[in-house]
């Protein structure tokens, strides 16, 4: 009952929230997860598509692989590009497949279809500084035997993998014991800085290019295959053949040198991506793709937008559905009991989870951010509201009831103001959060001031994290000024004075 | 007229009035007397259906209080507590007003009304824009009190009206307050523990203890025919300050 009515509140947001994203409908959408490598390979594939004639939409930075894949099911994406290993560590896990036949299979039994590799493997491997490299001729994994006194730095995650450096270790039984766990960054810099020599990092990273790194050899194959692929739902070759033809000339195309190329051109020299992607094409497909740049006065009032439109109905539902169901808990308190409970332990379900929870009900973009935002609003109101009349003193309520009035009329012209001051503090506190909050919508393809900072993170940018973090605290502000004034204007002027005597 | 008939009232194994018959005469002031916890404030609640009676019924004007017309029956009562019960986020006029609007009586007769009660009580007309926090303790209890008339009701029920006051406003309140009923000649209930303020107020008094009538009758009736000693101990145990001084010389 309870799931129906949540459900029925969703599909309300739902409508209207899709009602203000729908403009004309593009043939074909491509999604792309929040790293630079799928942002760059999802603009290639929009701009191919473009080019067979076919309109296109690119959804960029939607998130991790759960949010892409249920999106692509349900319809929301028609292709993304995603890596084999992914597929069957993360989608397919538990299943036997022994080589991408299977894979393919498997795929095709979900709906979905899975292209030949790209032509590059995106995978672990193992690095170091093509200078020490050389001094020591060192050139595979196995060679690493012979130098036991060489210094291993490894991100936390490596450490700790399946197929991380213990299974490494034992596979190839490596003799090195100056083994440490540090953040990816810093294991570049201590690579340049000599302070290790070896360190783990995909095959396609910028970073090779940048500090001149070798990439070792895996030369008793230890590391799974991430082969670059496209996913595309079954039924876009009926809908759009000539985009799929289009798309599927990527096949065997991309080396891991171009993607090195690519990566770095992005991430170290700061090109926009559809600049990379269309510079891709001119030179390996001898199209001219036109990189349409949006400058960022149009991306700041398109953020600004989208981060009030969640913010705004949201909050409005929250407050509409709060108050009542704090009013509720205040005037009966075994179910009011439940209620701070329930709303109590929907707060302590971090955001991102309870985003990636809302996809497969609602798909991507601004519903379910919109829901998850809902239900984060709700806690501070319904707690203000309940302790508001919570603290009313007893004879304040007795005096009302004792003048025949009824309850109804008790709660409207005495109660309610009187714990109007608790209730504007807990709406001001979800609308704080709220904006705060928004930014994750980014995740799950709701933009708003969250995709600069996402974007900026992906691409170590200062100034684009700027971009989404100044005007979101600014909003914050804004809105906590707003309310109070609305303080001043709602609350009576009897509750905001100091008792004389 | 206010009757009880047979009314008793527990909390989990605490038997706070005990099968109590009382009838309370029109017109008339009566003050409910007795120690803390003896069962004055309750039956008071009683009477005006804040709380139902487990036993026996409570009729006024021959009528008995159900929860069915109990907010019609609160209408026709009014009820003045301790520190005034007033509403804070109201003026004074919004307090003593509330009902009447929500009642839908026309502006002009809430007007009259208004002015009518603020004669009464001798209020300030510029008090009557003020908040309770703006005004002094005595000034609340006569914005309350202006509050249970508003209606002109039948009976009023006072539950230790000038107890939170300090001793020359509480004196001066009580001469007030006096005057008011007497002018009215309503059927009016005081709660009180001061055997004094039972006196001047009181054409009758209900001494209780423990949840039971000890005797009811005049001041006078009580020091001269106790019922019981405790009714003496009673009214012994309230020092007067001349006796004090008596005391010490002796």
């Amino acid at each position: 009952m309870k799931r129906l009515r949540w459900n029925l509140a969703a599909a309300l947001l739902l409508n209207g929230a899709s009602l203000l994203a729908q403009t004309a409908a593009p043939e074909v959408k491509v999604g792309s997860k929040s790293f630079t490598e799928g942002v760059i390979l999802g603009e290639v594939v929009t701009q191919l598509a473009r080019s067979s004639g076919v309109a296109a939409l690119h959804r960029r930075e939607l998130g991790g692989t759960q949010v892409l894949w249920n999106a692509l099911r349900r319809g929301e994406i028609d292709v993304y590009p995603e890596y084999t290993g992914t597929l069957r560590q993360e989608i397919l896990a538990g299943r036997s497949i022994p080589d991408d036949e299977a894979l393919r299979q498997a795929l095709a039994e979900q709906g979905v279809r899975m292209s030949r590799p790209l032509g590059f493997n995106d995978t672990y491997a193992l690095g170091m500084k093509e200078q020490v490299a050389e001094q020591w001729g060192i050139r595979t994994i196995s060679d690493l035997r012979r130098r036991p006194e060489l210094k291993f730095g490894f991100s936390s995650e490596f450490m700790d993998r399946g197929d991380g450096w213990p299974a490494l270790r034992d596979r190839y039984r490596l003799p090195q014991r100056d083994v440490r766990g540090l953040d990816h960054d810093l294991a570049y810099r201590g690579l340049d800085s000599g302070a290790i020599d070896v360190t783990d990092l995909y095959s396609t990273d910028a970073e090779i290019r940048y500090y001149r790194l070798r990439v070792l050899d895996d030369d008793l194959r230890h590391f799974p295959a991430y082969d670059a692929v496209l996913l595309y739902r079954a039924d876009l070759p009926e809908r759009a053949p000539q985009a799929v033809a289009a798309m599927l000339r990527l096949e065997g195309r991309v080396t891991a040198a171009a993607m090195i190329e690519m990566n770095a051109r992005v991430k170290l020299d700061r090109v926009p991506e559809t600049r990379v992607a269309a510079d891709f094409l001119g030179t390996n497909f001898g199209l001219s793709t036109a990189a349409k740049e949006e400058s960022a006065r149009d991306r700041f009032f398109q953020n600004t937008r989208a981060h009030l439109t969640l913010v705004a109905i949201s909050l409005t539902a929250a407050i509409l559905f709060a108050v009542p169901l704090g009013v509720w808990a205040a005037k009966r308190p075994r179910a009011g009991h439940a209620i701070l409970a329930i709303v109590g332990i929907i707060q302590t379900i971090p955001s991102l989870a309870l985003l990636v929870f809302m996809i497969p009900l609602l798909g991507i973009g601004n519903a379910p951010a919109i829901v998850a935002l809902f239900l984060y609003s709700l806690l501070p109101i319904v707690r203000n509201t309940y302790a508001g009349l919570h603290d009313i003193p007893l004879s304040v309520r007795e005096s009302a009831a004792a003048l025949g009035l009824p309850a109804g009329a008790s709660l409207r012209l005495v109660e309610l103001p009187m714990a109007s001051r608790a209730i504007l503090a807990g709406i001001k506190t979800s609308a704080v959060i709220n904006v705060g909050t928004a930014t994750l919508g980014a995740l799950v393809g709701a933009g708003g001031y969250g995709q600069p900072i996402f974007t900026g993170i992906r691409l170590d940018d200062v100034g684009l994290i700027l971009q989404g973090a100044v005007p979101a605290a600014l909003l914050a502000l804004l809105v906590q000024g707003l309310f109070e004034l609305f303080e001043r204007l709602l609350v009576p002027k009897g509750l905001r004075l100091k008792p004389a005597a | 007229m206010l009757e009880l008939n047979g009314v008793s009232k527990t909390y989990g194994d605490a038997s706070v009035v005990e099968r109590t018959d009382l009838t309370i005469p029109a017109g008339r002031t009566t003050v409910l007397l007795g120690p803390s916890g003896c069962g004055k404030s309750t039956l008071l609640r009683l009477m005006i259906g804040l709380i139902r009676p487990d036993t026996g019924t409570v009729l006024l004007n021959d009528t008995e209080l159900t929860s069915e017309n109990a907010l019609a029956m609160r209408r026709r009562i009014g009820y003045v507590i301790q520190e005034g019960g007033l509403f804070p986020h109201l003026t004074a006029e919004g307090n003593i007003t509330l009902m009447a609007r929500y009642l839908g009586w026309n502006e002009q007769v809430v007007g009259q009304r208004i002015a009518e009660l603020a004669d009464l009580t001798q209020f300030p007309r510029d008090g009557l824009r003020r908040f309770p926090a703006e005004l002094s303790g005595g000034q609340r209890q006569r914005v309350a009190l202006m509050r249970a008339l508003a209606l002109d009701p039948d009976v009023i029920l006072l539950d230790e009206p000038l107890g939170a006051l300090d001793p020359m406003i509480r004196a001066e309140l009580q001469t007030d307050l006096r005057n008011i009923f007497r002018w009215l000649g309503k059927t009016v209930v005081m709660v009180t523990h001061d055997i004094s303020e039972a006196g001047f107020f009181g054409d009758s008094i209900v001494l209780l203890r423990q949840g039971r009538i000890v005797q009811q009758g005049t001041l006078r009736e009580l020091v001269a025919s106790p019922a019981d000693p405790f009714v003496t101990q009673f009214i012994n145990a309230q020092r007067s300050p001349l006796e004090t001084l008596r005391g010490n010389f002796e």
